[in-house]
């Protein structure tokens, strides 16, 4: 695993109050930063001479149901010339919404497409926040914790649940 | 598919001008799966590429949260269906950094030669797909004549060509079959050769070079920017392999070079894959000479299955443990951890987020694949006719089963 010792007292100054560090971590340093503020750390991350923060490896949706605030967002960054590794943590309430970072590394396109797709997260200011694996019909999202495992009951899929089973209404 | 959308039509001194939106895929021979590529024409000239995936989304990540961590090996083999034994060591290591145990030495050397066997296959593929799809045929019967000789191997450590599963938390299933060294060594010489004769076979060949050398070109900062990783990272000139940088398992112990490249077009990219092959061969071979003796998994009842099976008809604790581990699976301790390895295709990483239970609350897979694919869609330089679509798509290297997971 990574080295731990990334020089993250810099960032906590910087950004004083609003960024805190997450203690529990264990496998690589974490901060956890509000969505308003998201941009402008990244694109400090990014652009610190120290730091160099040039590589966003993933985004990761996450669905805490029934837990409010029920959504995150985990951004993996990789500094390629400290080989560093470093964990962003979001947490959005419903409904999720984030700004985009897309103008920062160009790969969050696809991966904030992901998020939107699998868990209804929308990006603000994302160049084109569409579905990326379900077709554009499709009903819900069906990474979040609330949507069955096999699907709603409909005609091309007589086994799945219907919505009443999951308390989803209607 | 002939049916196209027009979308301007202008009449011209000789003729008429038209722009249209043509489908490339799903079923097409060079997309190597099922993509769906819309392109936006002008005549011969591409003005925009738009993926179309998921067609062969089958909720991956979904199922992992209903499976047991031991179940979910066999569905971490179909990501990159072409290299499975990778899928499973990315996975097997996520789930040991958060139990807190390591394999023994000698599943570590196993699971890393299996890796590197399974790294030849995957970009033995691709060394001879993208000449096929750019027009060089010959290529691709002779480079899937030699991985036959690679599943040959996997057959003979796993029993299964393909999908291995063979990696287990904790270690292998098995330990390699008598005779099993010998016939990998043999396998690297005859290899070892054949390589060379690829090279030649193709790297003088006119015809391939004027579709591939200095058409989709992708600069250092950009290829960093688009999160590429892999031979496609490397290819654009950045020295930046996870064996090396981060070492996993028992990669320190071995001595490679790291394959880069300056231009970052398609034969840089073909050109990578080729030499790290190379490397491949000499890694598996350091590790045939460096394997000790010893365990193949750990010896713990709660995690991994009995190495001795005749215990499970005579002990009793035995063949309870073997049943709760069967039945209900084991529980990892609460936490999360991101484990990533340099896969065939790149960074292939695992997000597992565990609730202390027996199943993942959350196994997010970061794959290589996906990543690289979303190249396509930028205006990389030189990327201009329909045939350099074809060329730039093949050089990317996706497998779909790991885009769409």
């Amino acid at each position: 695993m990574m080295a731990a010792e990334v020089p993250l007292a810099k960032v906590l100054e910087r950004f004083g109050g609003k960024v805190e560090l997450d203690e529990t971590a264990t496998d690589m340093p974490c901060l956890f930063v509000p969505p308003d503020d998201l941009v402008e750390l990244c694109l400090f991350l990014r652009d610190d001479a120290e730091l160099q923060f040039n590589f966003l490896s993933d985004i990761c949706g996450l669905d805490f149901h029934p837990e409010t605030p029920r959504f995150m967002l985990v951004y993996h960054l990789v500094s390629i010339p400290n080989h560093w590794r470093l964990r962003l943590k979001c947490r959005l309430f419903d409904p999720p919404a984030a700004p985009t970072i897309t103008p920062v590394w160009t790969t969050a396109n696809w991966h904030e497409r992901e998020a939107y797709d699998m868990y209804g997260i929308t990006f603000d200011g994302h160049p084109d926040l569409r579905r990326l694996y379900m077709w554009d019909e499709f009903d819900g999202f069906p990474m979040r914790r609330d949507f069955p495992l096999r699907g709603y009951k409909d005609n091309y899929n007589p086994l799945g649940a219907t919505r009443r089973d999951v308390g989803g209404g209607a | 598919m002939t049916e196209v959308t027009t979308l301007q039509e202008t009449k011209t001194g000789s003729g008429y001008a038209r722009e249209v939106l043509m489908n490339l895929g799903p079923q097409h021979p060079s997309t190597h799966g099922v993509l769906r590529l819309l392109l936006q024409m002008d005549g011969e000239i591409v003005e925009r590429i738009e993926p179309h995936i998921g067609l062969l989304h089958r909720g991956t990540e979904k199922l992992f949260e209903s499976f047991t961590y031991t179940q979910i090996f066999p569905l971490t083999d179909r990501l990159d269906y072409l290299c499975p034994p990778s899928n499973n060591l990315g996975y097997a290591l996520a789930v040991e950094a958060l139990l807190g145990i390591e394999a023994p030495i000698r599943a570590q050397y196993i699971r890393v030669i299996m890796a590197e066997l399974a790294r030849i296959s995957g970009h033995l593929l691709i060394t001879g797909a993208l000449p096929m799809d750019v027009g060089a045929m010959t290529s691709l019967l002779y480079t899937m004549r030699d991985r036959e000789m690679v599943l040959d191997l996997m057959e003979m450590i796993s029993g299964v060509r393909m999908h291995t599963s063979f990696v287990r938390v904790g270690g292998v299933r098995e330990d390699l079959p008598e005779g099993c060294e010998a016939r990998i060594l043999e396998f690297c010489d005859i290899f070892a050769d054949r390589i060379s004769d690829y090279e030649t076979l193709l790297k003088n060949n006119r015809i391939f070079l004027a579709r591939v050398e200095n058409i989709g070109n992708i600069a250092a900062g950009d290829a960093i920017a688009l999160g590429l990783t892999g031979p496609n990272l490397r290819a654009s000139g950045v020295d930046w392999d996870l064996r090396r940088d981060a070492p996993y398992e028992i990669y320190d112990r071995l001595e490679f070079n790291v394959i880069t490249r300056k231009d970052g077009d398609c034969y840089d990219r073909w050109k990578c894959r080729l030499d790290e092959m190379r490397e491949s061969l000499r890694m598996i071979r350091q590790c045939v000479k460096q394997m000790p003796k010893g365990d193949f998994l750990v010896d713990d009842p709660k995690i991994a299955f009995p190495v001795d099976k005749d215990l499970l008809a005579h002990s009793m604790e035995t063949h309870i443990h073997h049943f709760e581990l069967a039945a209900y699976g084991f529980k990892v301790p609460k936490g999360e951890v991101y484990a990533a390895i340099e896969a065939p295709k790149g960074e292939l990483g695992y997000y597992l987020i565990s609730d202390g239970s027996e199943k993942p609350f959350r196994l997010k897979v970061r794959s290589p694949s996906f990543v690289n694919l979303q190249a396509l869609t930028e205006r990389t330089t030189n990327v201009k006719y329909l045939a350099d679509v074809i060329a730039m798509l093949g050089s990317l290297d996706p497998v779909m089963g790991e885009v769409d997971k």
